[in-house]
């Protein structure tokens, strides 16, 4: 029994470690690595996932926030296109084939990985003029970059894309029960032209409040086994503030570099599920 | 106007490192009394799926019932976080957000309640 856990907490710490730097949930490491590795039921395997997303989240917003790199505007204002699409997927579930939807965001995804690649060498996004709605919400903002040593002042555009973009990210997440990181670190970056170490630390502080908002159904449907999710909390938690400290002391092109072999797997993920289905 | 922001970014993180320690310390407590017991305090695999459930096992303190309370924890917390976000914006006058925030908030209600009669 100790021995499962530990490996699990081991697992969880890759986990949050990975999570906490691209601004992803981890569910996509705690979710194959329980059931494929160590037999643990999908629905236990659910359940320790949204546990681990609101662990990262937690765990490494707090490093994030006292840095200032998360932009808690920017975060707040999206939070409602993505509780929003949540609830609506949450309606929608069962009136959709999800075959079409996970070709649609796994197409979406490549897409993205694809645009990305392109811009791997950029380091910052340059000569970005303020949209009139982003001027009005006061979303541009400026951080202390400690690779650069030096205050990164950015703005904000394509605010409608972006937005929209959350409210597709929430439907996906409440209709196919995956976390949305990906598709709220892409919105960030490509839409709205975020520099990436924002993008990642403002979807980290985000993830958190949607996956909130859905775990309390998972408690009560019993997928949250407190065996199982004990582990992954204290492993997650611990990979995380290990994670925002690597984070803060990489370059925003290597953090790109990181992040589009993860984008490609799970773009690729998808685009095999959608033609199984 | 920068300072102001700042400052509620740095009051909304005390708020989460208090969350997020509280619970890693009830989790690890209930792990160490599930270890040192070997009993998870339920019968077979089974463990309480409603908060009731799980504070009336904490009150005899049952291994799984402490582990999940600290888990309960560590799920209000980013809800807790959105609730707080709101007077801190009404401090700094900025209503905008205040009516931002409210709206989030509103709608992660909505969607507990929704888990509920589900």
């Amino acid at each position: 029994m100790i021995t499962t856990k530990v490996i699990i907490l081991f697992i969880s710490v890759l986990a949050g470690f990975l999570g906490s730097l691209l601004g992803l949930g981890g569910g996509i490491i705690i979710t194959p690595a329980l059931t494929l590795m160590l037999g643990i039921d999908i629905k236990y395997a659910i359940g320790a996932s949204i546990i681990s997303v609101i662990a990262t989240s937690s765990g490494s917003a707090i490093a994030y926030l006292k840095d200032r790199i998360t932009n808690v505007r920017v975060g707040m204002f999206l939070e409602i296109a993505t509780t929003t699409g949540a609830l609506t997927g949450a309606f929608l579930a069962g009136l959709f084939s999800t075959k079409y939807l996970y070709l649609i965001f796994g197409l979406l995804l490549l897409y993205s990985a694809i645009s990305m690649f392109n811009k791997r060498k950029q380091e910052l996004p340059k000569d970005i003029s303020p949209s009139p709605l982003a001027e009005k919400l006061k979303l541009s903002g400026a951080y202390y970059d400690k690779v650069l040593s030096e205050t990164v002042e950015y703005n904000v555009t394509g605010v409608y894309g972006g937005f929209g973009m959350m409210y597709a990210a929430g439907i996906i997440s409440g209709l196919l029960g995956i976390g949305s990181g990906i598709f709220k670190v892409m919105a960030m970056d490509s839409f709205m032209k975020l520099p990436m170490k924002v993008s990642t630390a403002t979807s980290n502080f985000m993830i958190g409040v949607t996956a909130a908002a859905s775990a309390g159904i998972y408690l009560s449907r019993g997928n949250i086994n407190p065996g199982i999710a004990a582990p992954v909390a204290l492993g997650v938690l611990l990979g995380a503030s290990i994670g925002t400290k690597v984070m803060q002391r990489l370059k925003s092109s290597t953090l790109r570099l990181v992040f589009i072999p993860v984008l490609l797997y799970v773009s690729i993920e998808m685009i095999v599920k959608g033609v199984k289905l | 106007m920068k300072s102001k922001i700042e400052g509620t970014e740095i009051f909304i993180s005390k708020i989460l490192r208090i969350g997020v320690i509280v619970s890693a310390l009830v989790i690890g407590f209930g792990l160490i009394l599930l270890f040192a017991t070997g009993k998870s305090g339920y019968p077979g695999s089974s463990f309480p799926t409603s908060p009731v459930d799980i504070f009336r096992g904490l009150a005899v303190l049952k291994p799984y019932a402490v582990i999940l309370t600290g888990l309960l924890i560590l799920i209000i917390t980013p809800v807790f976080r959105v609730g707080i976000s709101i007077f801190t914006f009404l401090k700094e006058k900025d209503y905008t957000y205040v009516i931002i925030t409210a709206i989030v908030f509103v709608i992660l209600i909505i969607s507990f309640l929704l888990g509920k009669v589900e």
